[in-house]
């Protein structure tokens, strides 16, 4: 593949996944705001929120580290826009697709919250200093169960094909559904679980919000962060969580509708394949995020690392055996 | 720069300089369902770096007056800073009480004062649409 592809594909596409990250991130405020009984803000409200924070002054405190405070949103934001390179977004194949598998994302995943960390130790300030301990705390407790999830999916899908398990190309060839049999339907159903509730930490939600609790620690690891530099990371929480649900959606939901309904023309068949995977990454969101941040409310720092650690651990490898079993059986 | 963005998005960080709570229970209110301010964009944020307004409740008494002009200072410009209650107007029950350092205006710029005791919701409500009226004087003036 050429530079050119490279570089212009990935301009468009992040551009587009951001706008659309954004108007998801609207419609989430308005649904959790419904639920709740209240009208909530327009659905452009993020886009206001950007355009806004843009025109405020950007202070760097005394006594922080300038050149980590300036680079650690930076670094949140390209890191997290690498992620849409790497999963495939609207039905069609990620554009770095062929360079990078599922194992590639696990790791990618990993970059923003250090940089949320490093920016909050760079900051000098004691709450975003607590915040961003609590942000390594939670990277640390969901990243077992994360790796049990697409692992063990790729162990299952490994025994149907030679080809590498791990690339989206692959899963979406095999889906698991039609691999497995009962038991491991509902093994399966228990990894999008534990998936769905990863997502919910990894987007840094309530009840797993504890690095920015606002009400506790004054907005954790982003206290002294304003304007352009908050913007960024504004930015990046918003693209993260799309991309986090485009990935549960790309392992467990890769199904295309095109070739359900029939559509041969390509262009049309793109458009109804592009809608579709709006659909899945919505619903996604909406378990995920919405219902469970309206449903609940945050946990303590030790009570999140205990659901990661233990329970959600927990379920994951019983979905695992319940994938293995099944192979056996 | 865009005066719309800036005044269909106002993040608000709520100051108490000594207020007995009154003023404080009432702008919670503001943000429950019944009123629900988050319509027009409004947010309560945690950390003054994050804010566009700042919301003053209660007279400002000796021990704040270093950390209202503290706070004043970190938060990013362009801003607004809010009154609400009498209190901070022109001190309320607490007139000419010795351990004050004078109402807010004498600490810090003021661009909008709520008064009551405590102000309703709704006058709250009114007293942000009033801010947006006085951004939008400012930037025919700036023009």
């Amino acid at each position: 593949m050429s530079l050119v592809i490279i570089i212009f594909g990935s301009v468009i596409l992040v551009s587009i996944g951001g706008v659309f990250a954004m108007l998801y991130r609207g419609i989430d405020r308005k649904l959790v705001a419904h639920m709740q009984g209240r009208v909530g803000p327009p659905i452009v409200q993020p886009f206001r929120d950007v355009q806004k924070l843009l025109m405020k002054e950007s202070i760097i405190p005394d006594g922080a580290v300038s050149w980590l405070f300036r680079a650690a949103p930076f670094v949140c934001l390209i890191t997290s826009a690498l992620l849409l390179l790497y999963i495939p977004l609207f039905g069609q194949k990620a554009l770095l697709g062929e360079f990078g598998d599922a194992l590639l994302i696990v790791y990618l995943l990993i970059l923003p919250s250090l940089a949320y960390a490093a920016g909050g130790f760079a900051s000098s300030s004691p709450y975003a200093t607590v915040g961003a301990q609590r942000e390594m705390v939670v990277l640390m407790s969901y990243e077992f169960p994360l790796a049990v999830a697409i692992v063990s999916l790729g162990w299952r899908i490994g025994h149907a094909t030679t080809a590498n398990p791990f690339m989206f190309s692959t899963i979406a060839e095999y889906p698991i559904w039609s691999l497995v049999g009962p038991l491991g339907i509902v093994g399966s159903l228990i990894l999008v679980f534990t998936l769905l509730v990863v997502t919910s930490g990894k987007g840094a939600k309530v009840p797993f919000d504890v690095a920015e609790a606002e009400t506790e620690i004054a907005g954790g690891t982003l206290v002294e962060y304003s304007g352009r530099n908050l913007c960024l990371f504004y930015l990046a929480d918003i693209i993260k969580a799309f991309a986090m649900s485009s990935l549960v959606v790309a392992l467990f939901i890769p199904y295309n509708l095109s070739p359900l309904v029939g559509i041969g023309t390509p262009v049309l068949a793109g458009i109804v394949d592009g809608l579709f995977f709006l659909v899945k990454v919505f619903a996604v969101m909406f378990i995920s995020i919405s219902v469970i941040r309206t449903a609940m409310a945050r946990f303590k720092i030790s009570q999140v690392s205990w659901v990661y650690i233990m329970a959600m651990t927990f379920i994951s490898i019983v979905g695992l055996i319940l994938i293995v079993v099944d192979l056996i059986v | 720069m865009s005066l719309k963005a800036f005044k269909r998005a106002l993040w608000v960080y709520h100051l108490n300089t000594g207020s007995c709570n009154g003023c404080d229970i009432e702008i919670l209110a503001v943000l429950t369902p019944r009123y629900d301010v988050e319509r027009f964009g409004i947010r309560l944020v945690g950390s003054p770096r994050h804010a566009d307004v700042l919301l003053v409740t209660g007279p400002v008494i000796k021990q704040m007056v270093p950390r209202v002009k503290r706070i004043y200072e970190q938060t990013p410009d362009p801003k607004l800073v809010m009154v609400v209650g009498n209190c901070g107007i022109e001190g309320g029950v607490f007139y000419e009480s010795y351990n004050l350092a004078g109402p807010v205006d004498q600490i810090i710029p003021v661009d909008v004062y709520v008064p009551g005791c405590p102000p309703r919701p709704e006058a709250i409500i009114h007293g942000v649409a009033m801010a947006w009226v006085k951004l939008e004087k400012a930037e025919q003036g700036v023009r």
